[in-house]
């Protein structure tokens, strides 16, 4: 068990309390009534629970999940914004298969333990994220036959 | 003996290639750290689209299985267990190394698999079709109370906090009911055109296993993996043989320890390692050897986190209660197929239900074959950086989620539900529990609908769903599980949950 900071937990408990609660407003006051039936035995449970949980961060006596520290926070950050930029935006604008070799030299750039000021090292990522992608291109185009979204690239 | 009269069948060219496949690609997935077994195989689900509900199967299967026992060769080679169980095994496994006998430990450890995974799956061969007929009796109410169990018992059981546990398993079944509704074709909690179908649930179990994994892989930031591989000496194979059945205490206890907790739904593969390891080591008359490089050590581990195999697939296939999270996402391999598990999985399909049980109990031959081999390229694989691990994982999981149904709604439903349950898993929630709400929400509504129109014609709703003695069982069960995590919780006497073992596998790397 960890001591965690407390007003992470008050913030997510409150946030999935939050949606509990939304989703009770929206199974109780839906139509036809019995479609709502079972969303509405459920919303009950889930409020319930995640007040509970939201009165127990409050009181500062939640036990369990590390939480977020600072130095992990930082090191998720650039990759979650390249991820998300990535399936939200590039993706379906630049076209799959574009879209992802950007991201995955992006993200390997980002994360390699491997010095940046070194030729070598750049070569070494142009080389794995050319070699993926044909791995990859291989596998759903050629292999499953699965047609991407080409846009405006490829 | 049903299962013998499909036994040529896993022996087609094309099945048998599927089957070598699936248990070396599983065994160097499974050495790789930071791939599960359980994210191994939903990233697996999209190849399985274009080939027959035999043959998906048998893929899912083999890698299941060797993944299990493929987490093995970076254990002992690295002390990285591959998946979280095999940490017991990093225990002796990698002192045995350190003193010159990797390969002994590789032999034990897929020795040992091999005979318990057997068991295993033998032990799901014999009472899987007794249960299925058992199930034939289940009506409405039963199988509504069955899903409700599926939610709790793994909510309860498999969470750090029996209450976000269960909170989990409520988001799952609210998850579910987003879309139309089936009866009356009402509209139900569409905020967003991506989710009008519904929430598919093969872009669902992709984006909750492997997005959290590939985010905790950027949280570790420009980590480079210290870990020396140590070299493997050659060994004869007869000696380690004799090993294992000279250890046969511990081979037993493994054996035994794993089969039961498998038959536990939400118990899981780390639980039977550490458990069979804790136990051989009570039993043997060695006791002060164990930690030191003990074979037994090896041995009880290995063979307790593949006998679970089998057993964990017992409740899925009879039932259609996924016992484990893997259990969970084979189950979304079979739904895409049109197959639905339970009773009529053996009735209506026993050529598929047969072939997939008997692939596996050849595949544990295999993996304990091909794992010796395949163990020095997989300790390597096991070197990958997390930088090119994260990207790869993110980009499969990207085309995979695509693939279902070619829709970028899809896409994003698998980004927004990963990235979402990253952070509730930091703060105390977990992902089995989601995950079987969103499988089993469909089948406890379906029910909970169709017992409310008998009960609504015949008697009331109470005395339909809260009377006779399988309804009352079923509730007996719920009741009784979550009480006995809380007293568990409160002696703080817990099963390991995944983030105890995220943590204590940290601390062992």
């Amino acid at each position: 068990m960890t001591n965690l900071p407390r007003t992470q937990h008050i913030v997510a408990s409150g946030l999935v309390a939050a949606v509990g609660v939304w989703v009770a407003w929206l199974s109780f006051t839906g139509e036809p009534a019995r479609a709502f039936l079972f969303p509405r035995i459920i919303s009950v449970a889930f409020v319930a629970l995640a007040l509970w949980t939201f009165g127990k961060a409050l009181l500062g006596k939640t036990k369990v999940g590390p939480g977020l520290s600072r130095t992990a926070t930082l090191n998720i950050l650039p990759g979650i914004v390249v991820m998300l930029i990535y399936v939200f935006w590039a993706a379906p604008t630049l076209g799959f298969y574009t879209a992802s070799t950007i991201a995955f030299f992006i993200l390997l750039s980002l994360y390699d333990p491997a010095p940046h000021g070194a030729s070598r090292t750049w070569v070494k990522r142009v080389l794995i994220t050319a070699g993926f992608l044909a791995v990859m291109y291989g596998l759903f185009a050629l292999l499953l036959g699965v047609f991407t979204p080409r846009e405006v690239l490829f | 003996m049903e299962f013998l009269f499909y036994f040529g069948d896993v022996f087609s060219p094309f099945n048998f290639m599927l089957l070598l496949i699936g248990t070396i690609g599983g065994l160097i997935l499974g050495a790789t750290p930071g791939l599960s077994p359980t994210m191994a195989v939903a990233l697996l689900i999209p190849f399985t689209f274009k080939l027959d509900p035999t043959q998906g199967l048998i893929l899912l299967g083999a890698a299941y299985t060797s993944t299990v026992a493929g987490g093995a060769v970076s254990a002992i080679l690295l002390k990285i267990p591959g998946a979280p169980a095999n940490i017991a095994t990093t225990l002796d496994g990698h002192t045995m190394a350190k003193n010159g006998q990797g390969a002994r430990a590789l032999q034990l450890s897929f020795i040992s698999s091999a005979i318990g995974g057997v068991f295993g799956v033998l032990l799901l061969i014999f009472l899987t079709p007794v249960l299925a007929e058992w199930a034939l009796a289940f009506g409405p109410s039963h199988l509504f109370w069955l899903a409700i169990l599926g939610v709790t018992v793994i909510g309860s059981l498999d969470s750090s906090s029996v209450v976000k546990g269960l909170l989990s398993g409520c988001i799952g079944l609210w998850l579910a009911t987003i879309g139309f509704d089936d009866v009356m074709g009402a509209q139900r909690f569409i905020f967003h055109s991506s989710v009008s179908g519904g929430i598919n649930i093969i872009p669902a179990l992709i984006g909750l296993f492997a997005i959290p994994q590939v985010i905790t892989m950027f949280a570790k930031g420009r980590h480079q993996h210290d870990a020396e591989v140590l070299k493997v000496e050659k060994s004869p194979i007869m000696d380690s043989i004799r090993e294992v059945f000279r250890r046969s205490r511990a081979l037993t206890i493994g054996t035994l320890t794993g089969s039961f907790i498998g038959l536990i739904p939400g118990v899981g593969g780390q639980i039977a390692g550490l458990v069979a390891y804790d136990q051989a080591r009570k039993a043997s008359r060695e006791q002060k050897k164990f930690g030191t490089g003990h074979s037994e050590g090896v041995i009880a581990a290995e063979s307790a986190n593949n006998a679970m195999v089998g057993p964990s697939l017992v409740p899925l296939l009879t039932l259609s209660i996924p016992g484990s999270p893997t259990a969970a996402v084979l189950l979304g391999g079979l739904l895409i197929h049109g197959i639905f598990p339970g009773s009529d999985l053996f009735e209506n399909y026993p050529d598929v239900a047969w072939t997939f049980i008997n692939s596996m109990l050849i595949g544990q031959i295999l993996m304990c074959i091909f794992g010796l081999y395949v163990a020095g390229l997989a300790a390597r694989v096991a070197q990958v950086p997390n930088a090119v691990m994260a990207a790869v994982v993110l980009a499969l999981a990207v085309f995979g989620s695509y693939s279902v149904q070619t829709s970028m709604g899809d896409v994003y439903i698998m980004a927004a539900l990963g990235t979402g349950m990253y952070f509730l898993e930091r703060f105390g929630f977990s992902a089995a529990p989601l995950v079987l709400g969103l499988i089993l929400g469909p089948i406890a509504e379906a029910n909970f609908v169709q017992g409310a129109m008998i009960a609504n014609a015949t008697s009331s709703m109470g005395s339909y769903f809260f009377t006779g003695t399988l309804n009352l069982t079923l509730i007996g069960i719920v009741v009784a599980s979550i009480a006995y995590s809380i007293w568990m919780e409160l002696r703080q006497r817990r099963y390991l949950s995944k983030e105890d073992t995220l943590e204590r596998e940290e601390q062992i790397t």
